[in-house]
């Protein structure tokens, strides 16, 4: 094509795109990274809640309780909900960008972000509750 | 026009003359392939499981709440049509949990072959309807049992 022998960039995009500075944001390796990475990370932790539902199937409150108040069991299962819900909104903000064009894009994506954290912060609140609020009764009782 | 689409392909060029924007042809251009349906239903698979770790939620929303609240929820995981509910949310957690473990190895270079891929798909189906069946077999019968022993 031309000498090989001088010098040149190789670029992909046509000059006017790079003048107009749309394209790449240089954040999908971060979205991509931490996508996979909370993947891998969900693998143990489903794992061991599977376990959980069988060991909780037919269980009454009380033992619910008694299961939830356990230190492991609330550190587990608060990391489950946190990677779980982040995972989600990772996800979804894949689709969005698909489907979503236009002025529509970033409202939607915000909307969606608002949902996803807000039922994570639901079920960290809920873990937290069934963990501390059984064990204090516990020691009010107790004492 | 042979496509109602391309009314939206229509582009201006740098020096601002019309052109007809490239488009990619769409599904009904192709052959049906499992790939493809195992691809999209990853998609939807992630989002049905998603909604179920909403729904999921509330069961341990319930327990934190007290016996009383757990109780309605109890009403629901005993009801077939719940129970139909959370079959269908651990279907949907099961596929998405093959389907990315798929995806961690063809991102770590691993079966990313046409043929090998055309090879596991069916592998994928399998594994995920078996481990399915076991799973919600498997809990319901341990809640049935629990539930007995409890009661005699």
């Amino acid at each position: 094509m031309s000498n090989p022998n001088k010098p040149h960039v190789t670029v992909m995009r046509s000059q006017l795109s790079r003048a107009r500075g749309l394209g790449s944001g240089q954040t999908g390796v971060a979205h991509w990274w931490a996508e996979r990475a909370s993947a891998v990370a969900l693998v143990p932790l489903s794992g061991w809640f599977v376990i959980q539902v069988f060991r909780l199937a037919g269980a009454s409150q009380p033992e619910v309780a008694k299961w939830g108040a356990r230190p492991l069991n609330t550190t587990l299962m608060l990391s489950l909900v946190i990677l779980t819900f982040y995972h989600t909104q990772l996800g979804l903000q894949v689709i969005i960008d698909d489907y979503v064009h236009g002025k529509a894009h970033l409202p939607a994506g915000l909307l969606m972000k608002g949902i996803v954290f807000l039922l994570g912060l639901f079920g960290t609140v809920s873990v937290l509750k069934l963990a501390l609020a059984g064990s204090s009764r516990g020691r009010i009782a107790a004492g | 026009m042979q496509d109602v689409r391309e009314a939206l392909y229509v582009g201006q060029r740098s020096d601002g003359t019309l052109t007809r924007r490239p488009m990619s042809p769409h599904l009904q251009v192709y052959r049906f392939r499992l790939s493809m349906f195992l691809s999209i239903a990853n998609r939807a698979a992630g989002v049905a499981a998603a909604g179920g770790s909403a729904l999921g939620l509330c069961w341990i929303n319930a327990a934190a709440k007290g016996p009383k609240s757990f109780s309605k929820v109890q009403k629901v995981t005993g009801n077939p049509l719940g129970q139909l509910l959370l079959a269908g949310w651990a279907l949907a957690l099961v596929y998405h949990f093959v389907a990315g473990l798929r995806h961690l190895a063809w991102d770590s270079g691993y079966r990313f072959d046409k043929k090998e891929i055309n090879e596991d798909g069916p592998v994928a189906v399998g594994v995920t309807v078996g481990t399915t069946l076991a799973l919600v077999a498997g809990i319901l019968g341990v809640a049935i049992c629990r539930s007995r022993r409890k009661a005699s």
